[in-house]
């Protein structure tokens, strides 16, 4: 798994990785009940945790947990928000102590996320799940979409405390454990302003870029054809959702017809209303199976989806550094004056391209690593969960055989039964 | 359960190939005594598309079935001899049918497969040409011979003799037989049901119960069949998946392969669905079979009513006729006649013409006597045997739904084997990836 180990040229990103092989292993913190009854979130949730720590950390032993969890409505006078617990256990010796409980809202979210992207424009910063539910008419706090969302931020915490580089960013330990994160927030201007002014100022030099190094160029071609396939994935997944969804709508109004019909049997109305029953067993087995494309599958590859966005982000900050770096040095090979200056700037411009392209070259690695590992998890958890459910229909209608011999007093040939 | 006749089918001769086809083997309560199947073998072996000029002459495409005989001292003495054979079409197949069911009012009869598709899921073909369709529609006519001939009363008819043996001038036949004449109106069926007086308590149940299976099975059918619709774009759906994981695994190095054959799968899983509903109608097709059963049920319910509706009405001719005769004899008018005010308006009728019209009455109530009788006996004899019959079709749709709702399980548990084959199959390949 050679993208786990940490690229040692990230030049200015150059860390202390604590090697300390004692280090306390913390139990798996329960998986975390929000409410919501439905028996599978636990244990996917569980079989998310649990792949996480098989996966061989290196020397990133893992010592940073999180979990979101406890989503609670908040109202004022001007709006209604939810707040999330975030509750961090560390042995890392940068935080003062070994446990923090804050709060935080969305909006927080979204100011880490920025100000990590900021620090580091062509690192694979995790994507957050969308502000809005595009379809329908999803009310913002309807339980399913908190039940979502929360799952997300979770994943995406997670996710962070995993990165070798990002988990040690400042913007993130305040994120954890500072009790007020307001003061915090007003800090800087924000990223994506500085983004907007970057992108004019090349629009203006624009001559477009000289030419992409093949390796981005490669990069680029895998991250749309990538983004092309997944949201495919994810449209036949929903798609079947909706077909079972209407499967086991049906199947609810088949199954009482046997049972209606016992009514008028005499001998009959045994074997009737033991189909009836079968039936309807069968029906709640693809409720279930239903429910646990929803909760596993889905999120990841919505997950991915929203990735695929962030790599084409990443590949455009990538590109506009370069661009940067050679329309200065353009200027420099024209300009006769401050020529000096302009050196200067044009080192500093070159550094930063470099700097960005290994980052990213390292994170890209990483970051294949893990989607592969995510996705694998996600499809074997599903083809799982369909043989699971095959088999508990088998049993059901095994069960209804067994009956019905056991029933015959006269003699069923071998031969009428395959 | 096997009953005799087919006991000396399987239990002969290795050498002699039963004709009948396949899953179409099923044991039909056979009754005691010298019913047809245990003197003869018959099958329903193919079906082959004619072409000819219609009853208006205009040319028609039509589908022929070949019926295969053969006596069972052949079969039994290891004679490998070629089966008899003929060929019918369907609407001989409904002419026999109407025959039987006018001359044997007291069976219920075993129903011919539908005419058309009927309760179709929406991939299924409601074409009668369709090649599914002939082959179900040819073990449906298969299983009606077989029923016919293994019943006590039917199998010893001669019609139904001649037509498993002869193939040419069988319509003829049957048309001599005045059939036609005895088959009672709607009108006069729908009358008597209205208008009878007592009837046989167990009759009314029984048409009550023919009701309810009709509306269960009918209604089970089309529940079914939109069951069926929806399970087959569940399987079609995943086909999609197949495609895009194909593409999928041409650009990614270390998980192409898992994908690429996990794709795979996912088409088998698609495919698989079309067998498996193809499967399923013959469950539907038992079933359909007790949806028209429940209609022959009827028919037998219905002639109870005719029968003793007749019987009520000749008996109320009958005492209006006598109450004539007395008034006449002692002049006592009680009944309103045309007689008796053209009596009141033009003055008494002569003695002689009086005379006259009494004996006239005298030979009228005789005969009527005779009517009464005739009709009593009539309707206790239709009574009687209907009843026994409608036993012998309790036990036999009981035994037959059962092994069809047997059947139902099987396939499912066949549908879930495969299912959990595909989905191993495909965890093995994402474990790869």
């Amino acid at each position: 798994m050679s993208g786990q180990t940490v690229p040692v040229d990230y030049s200015g990103h150059m860390l202390d990785l604590d090697e300390d092989e004692d280090l306390e292993v913390f139990s798996k913190k329960a998986p975390v009940a929000d409410g919501n009854p439905m028996p599978n979130s636990p244990s996917s949730m569980v079989n998310q945790f649990r792949l996480e720590e098989d996966e061989p950390q290196d020397v990133n032993a893992k010592d940073l947990f999180i979990t979101v969890d406890n989503p609670e409505s908040h109202i004022t006078a001007i709006e209604t928000f939810i707040m999330y617990r975030v509750l961090t256990k560390t042995t890392r010796s940068e935080f003062d102590s070994s446990e923090y409980e804050v709060h935080r809202r969305y909006q927080d979210f979204l100011w880490l996320r920025s100000r990590l992207e900021e620090t580091h424009p062509t690192l694979i910063v995790h994507p957050l799940p969308e502000k809005f539910v595009m379809k329908g008419m999803v009310e913002r706090f309807n339980d399913d979409f908190i039940h979502t969302r929360r799952k997300a931020l979770h994943r995406f915490l997670n996710k962070i405390s995993e990165h070798p580089i990002l988990s040690y960013n400042q913007h993130f330990k305040v994120f954890l454990t500072a009790e007020e994160l307001t003061s915090h927030r007003k800090q800087g201007p924000g990223f994506l302003s500085r983004m907007g002014e970057t992108v004019r100022a090349v629009a203006n030099t624009v001559r477009g870029l000289k030419s992409r190094p093949e390796e981005f160029a490669a990069m680029q071609e895998y991250v749309d054809d990538f983004s092309n396939k997944i949201c495919t994935v994810d449209k036949v997944t929903q798609r079947i959702i909706k077909e079972e969804r209407e499967y086991l709508d049906e199947l609810k109004q088949y199954g009482p017809m046997y049972g209606q019909w016992a009514e008028s049997e005499g001998n009959l109305a045994e074997p009737l209303k033991a189909v009836a029953s079968c039936v309807e067993r069968c029906g709640k087995e693809t409720e279930e199976h239903a429910h646990h494309l929803s909760e596993v599958l889905v999120p990841t590859l919505h997950e991915y989806i929203l990735c695929a966005e962030t790599l084409k982000a990443v590949m455009r900050r990538r590109d506009h550094i370069q661009a940067e770096f050679e329309a200065k040095n353009e200027a420099l090979a024209s300009r006769k004056s401050e020529q000096e200056a302009l050196q200067e700037e044009v080192d500093g411009l070159s550094d930063r391209m470099e700097g960005s392209n290994e980052a990213l070259k390292g994170d890209w690695f990483r970051w294949k690593a893990g989607m592969r590992t995510d996705l694998k998890s996600a499809f074997v958890s599903s083809a799982e969960k369909n043989v699971d459910y095959y088999e508990k229909c088998l049993a059901v209608w095994e069960s209804f055989l067994l009956s019905q011999r056991a029933e015959s007093s006269d003699q069923q040939d071998g031969e009428d039964v395959s | 359960m096997a009953e005799d006749g087919r006991d000396e089918l399987l239990g002969t001769d290795g050498d002699s190939e039963p004709l009948v086809a396949g899953r179409s083997l099923r044991h039909k309560g056979v009754e005691q005594g010298c019913s047809l199947l245990r003197r003869m073998e018959i099958c329903v072996a193919e079906a082959e598309k004619r072409s000819g000029r219609n009853t208006v002459n205009m040319q028609e495409i039509f589908t022929v079935y070949l019926i295969e005989t053969r006596s069972m001292e052949a079969v039994s003495e290891g004679h490998n001899s070629a089966p008899d054979s003929l060929w019918r079409r369907y609407s001989e197949f409904e002419l026999l049918r109407s025959y039987l069911i006018v001359t044997y009012p007291h069976v219920v009869v075993a129903p011919l497969p539908e005419k058309r598709a009927e309760f179709v899921w929406h991939k299924l073909s409601a074409d009668n040409m369709d090649p599914d369709f002939v082959e179900r529609r040819r073990v449906g006519l298969e299983n009606f011979l077989v029923r016919v001939a293994s019943h006590s009363v039917l199998s010893n008819d001669k019609i139904l003799y001649h037509f498993l043996t002869e193939e040419h001038g069988w319509r003829e036949v049957v048309y001599e037989t005045g059939f036609q004449a005895k088959a009672e109106s709607r009108l006069r069926a729908l009358s008597a049901t209205f208008r009878v007086r007592n009837t046989d308590k167990r009759f009314m149940d029984m048409k009550h119960y023919s009701d309810e299976l009709q509306s269960h099975t009918s209604q089970l059918l089309r529940a079914r069949a939109r069951v069926a619709d929806r399970l087959y774009g569940v399987f079609k759906v995943h086909g999609n998946y197949g495609r895009v994981f194909s593409e999928w695994s041409a650009i990614e190095k270390e998980m192409g392969d898992g994908l690429q054959s996990a794709g795979h799968h996912m088409d088998a899983y698609a495919a698989s669905i079309d067998d498996i509903l193809e499967e399923e109608e013959h469950y539907a097709d038992q079933l359909k079979e007790y949806l028209s059963y429940a209609e022959a049920l009827r028919a037998v319910c219905r002639k109870h009513e005719l029968t003793q509706f007749e019987l009520e009405m000749a008996s109320q001719d009958l005492i209006s006729k006598k109450q004539q005769r007395e008034e006449l004899a002692t002049g006592i008018v009680r009944t309103f006649s045309f007689k008796g005010m053209t009596n009141k308006l033009f003055g008494q009728e002569a003695p002689e013409q009086r005379e006259a019209r009494l004996k006239l009455l005298e030979e009228l109530i005789a005969e009527g006597e005779d009517t009464v009788k005739e009709k009593t006996v009539e309707c206790q004899e239709h009574v009687e045997r209907a009843w026994v019959d409608m036993q012998r079709f309790e036990e036999q749709k009981d035994k037959d739904l059962r092994e069809a709702l047997i059947n139902y399980a099987v396939m499912q548990i066949s549908m879930c084997k495969k299912g959990i084959q595909v989905w191993s199959n495909a965890k093995e390949c994402f474990i790869k990836m």
